[in-house]
């Protein structure tokens, strides 16, 4: 392909030590990228680290942060400018599931699923979109989730918050449109991953690894959306157009 | 848990016997002991190649070491790798292939992790000159159900180092672990095959090759002229520098359970003798790709299912040379007349380098595997019989290939069992521990 573009190689992960994320910078640490990983848990991130580092990373500085914490993300960000000398990948991993009946019952629960996945996300979505407009270039991408496409009574916080995240990236890939800065949202189905767990395995499940490909090979060629792994773009479809007499007789 | 509820999360290679577990996957090395209180007794399980119930724990909780796959260090002038326990070797060629590097032992599937390599003290066609995994193993972690952990090597503390290799996952969580890898210039095995007729012709061979893998198929089903008759296989890595890719991921799976009729006697005579002819002359020599060569079977993923949902008996033994010649023919006139037909079984010489492991399979002598359909007791006692066999012949058999023996047969091949007994976690069982120490009763 002549329009693919070359594998970032400056990445800034937040919320490094998720999944999907680690599978994904797996990928970019064998083609030598560098890192600056961020997540809470300071023991995991070093295993991350060295991980990458192990499968060829050029270096992975690590910054442990709670990302809920709104006010450390513009040092936060500052700090990866300064330590990787720029940034041309930007991928927001960071997200809780909840628990929709949790999250009916007491509102805390809610807030904290919606403070995580969207308020937290959108102050770093925001800090990024401008430094990206000022460079006029790299990649801002955010794995969002299929269940945003429609709220279902099974988790219809959790898909509210991915909801609202993906119209605030529709707003800013319209807002960048020109400036060569691409906006990739990540929509994955059901991904094996300790956030599902505990939820009973399925054939609609994914390994991580190959979602991570499926990021890879969606930044190359510039994608604005992405279904991974790619079947989920009909269901998804399908779950969105569904008449809504038929709809309420499902069990989704 | 009942087995009314259908198909198991967890199953063993043979599919047999099938037991119900709860299964929880461990992420990351921090993970365990669980912060919840687990449903029974504990056993950490990899990637299931074992093939009875060494990796089963009925009503307990296994936990699911694959998750933990990181790679935490690799220094590329010694070929020391450190890695987390649920790395598969797989991974591991994926990753030293390109680097130059090789695993010290492989046995002849990739897809096993490391954990399970330790604590099953695999063994390859290099045993005779490079032992068993264990020995190339620097150091590991071992974390005890009651949250203890520590680094076992040859010097610190070297009793845990030695009962948890080759100790069956019973001693407690391996994190994290250091192997030593070898160096290679190619992915090319120099490779030579001679047809041989009859287990003396096998013996000589075995005595005057000095490759540093070798191992022999032998048919076992044939008789007459044909009996014994096989192909003896040896290999090493080429010298001259070649291709040193990644391997692709294999494409092929057996898509179903074959039904259980279509294995029988004249398939598996006919399988037997196209496998002897399919080398045409006496002797094939020249380069292969070390994906053929050690994993032949490793590119048609589920091939179990070949045996259908009844499942598979494996029978592994070593018996010392000064019976080994003996004792295996006997063996193979009693699969011969017992008429269950295997596709591969495997004989080998094992060398002499000694085992760290206290409770490792491998000894001086002659190896035989091979693998049986389940057919209710005509399997089983063949099985039982070949068992007995190994003991009148002062041998012994592998436990991770094992669903059969007796207590009474497992305590006399491991007379340390007692002394093992002691280091096995409180916290941790397993069905094969239960079944060999006599506390739990023999399926069938």
């Amino acid at each position: 392909m002549a329009r693919e573009k070359p594998l970032p190689s400056r990445v800034l992960a937040l919320g490094a030590t998720s999944a999907i994320a680690e599978a994904t910078l797996r990928l970019l640490a064998e083609r030598g990228a560098s890192f600056f990983l961020v997540a809470r848990n300071a023991a995991k991130l070093a295993a991350v680290r060295d991980d990458l580092v192990t499968r060829g990373a050029q270096g992975a500085a690590v910054c442990v942060l709670d990302l809920d914490k709104t006010d450390a993300h513009p040092a936060m960000l500052q700090q990866a400018i300064t330590t990787l000398g720029g940034i041309d990948l930007a991928l927001l991993a960071h997200g809780v599931l909840g628990n929709q009946a949790e999250a009916q019952r007491d509102f805390q629960a809610a807030h904290h699923v919606l403070h995580t996945n969207f308020v937290s996300a959108v102050s770093l979505v925001n800090l990024l979109a401008n430094y990206f407009e000022g460079e006029r270039r790299g990649v801002l991408a955010v794995i969002s989730s299929v269940a945003g496409d429609r709220g279902r009574k099974s988790n219809y916080i959790y898909g509210a918050s991915k909801a609202g995240l993906d119209v605030v990236l529709q707003g800013v890939r319209h807002r960048l449109h020109g400036t060569g800065v691409q906006v990739l949202t990540i929509k994955p189905g059901f991904v094996a991953t300790p956030m599902t767990a505990h939820l009973p395995p399925g054939p609609l499940f994914a390994p991580a690894a190959r979602v991570a490909r499926d990021i890879i090979s969606a930044i190359q060629h510039r994608k604005s959306v992405l279904y991974t792994p790619g079947f989920w773009a009909p269901i998804m479809f399908a779950v969105r157009n569904l008449p809504t007499r038929l709809f309420h007789k499902t069990n989704m | 848990m009942s087995k009314a509820k259908g198909r198991p999360r967890f199953e063993s290679w043979g599919r047999y016997p099938v037991l119900q577990a709860e299964v929880v996957p461990l992420h990351w090395t921090t993970d365990f002991p669980l912060k919840r209180p687990p449903n029974g007794k504990q056993l950490p399980v990899g990637l299931g190649r074992s093939y009875g119930d060494v990796c089963l724990l009925e009503d307990g909780t296994l936990l699911d070491t694959t998750g933990m796959d990181r790679l935490l260090g690799f220094d590329g002038a010694t070929g020391v790798l450190r890695c987390e326990a649920g790395v598969s070797l797989q991974q591991i060629l994926d990753f030293a292939v390109p680097r130059g590097f090789f695993l010290p032992v492989t046995p002849g599937t990739k897809f096993v992790t490391v954990g399970g390599a330790i604590a099953n003290d695999i063994h390859g066609k290099n045993h005779h000159v490079a032992g068993s995994f264990g020995r190339h193993v620097l150091r590991f972690e071992l974390v005890r159900s009651d949250g203890a952990r520590f680094v076992c090597s040859p010097i610190e503390n070297p009793d845990w180092f030695a009962a948890t290799i080759g100790g069956m996952g019973l001693t407690g969580l391996i994190s994290w672990a250091e192997i030593r890898l070898r160096r290679i210039v190619s992915r090319k095995i120099d490779y030579r095959g001679d047809k041989f007729h009859g287990i003396d012709e096998f013996f000589t061979l075995s005595q005057e090759a000095h490759s540093e893998y070798t191992v022999a198929w032998i048919d076992c089903i044939s008789t007459g002229r044909n009996f014994a008759r096989g192909i003896f296989m040896r290999g090493d890595h080429s010298h001259a520098p070649g291709p040193l890719h990644r391997s692709r991921e294999p494409k092929l799976a057996f898509p179903f359970n074959l039904p259980a009729v279509a294995l029988n006697r004249l398939s598996m005579a006919a399988f037997n003798t196209l496998y002897f002819h399919k080398q045409l002359g006496n002797s094939r020599v020249g380069p292969v790709d070390y994906e053929p060569f050690f994993y032949p079977l490793d590119s048609v993923l589920h091939w179990n299912r070949m045996y259908g949902r009844q499942g598979l008996l494996q029978f592994q033994n070593v018996l010392p040379h000064a019976t080994g010649r003996e004792g295996m023919l006997r063996i193979l006139k009693e699969i011969t007349k017992s008429g269950l037909a295997s596709f591969l079984a495997v004989i080998k010489f094992f060398g002499d380098v000694p085992s760290v492991g206290m409770m490792s399979f491998p000894a001086p002598g002659v190896m035989l595997a091979l693998d049986f359909p389940i057919r209710k007791h005509v399997s089983f006692d063949l099985v039982d019989r070949l068992a007995q066999i190994t003991l009148d012949h002062g041998g012994r058999m592998y436990s991770a290939k094992d669903a059969r023996m007796t207590a009474e047969q497992y305590q006399a091949f491991y007379p340390q069992w007692s002394d093992f007994a002691r280091y096995v976690d409180p916290g941790f069982d397993s069905a094969f521990w239960q079944r060999v120490t006599g506390r739990r009763p023999i399926d069938g």
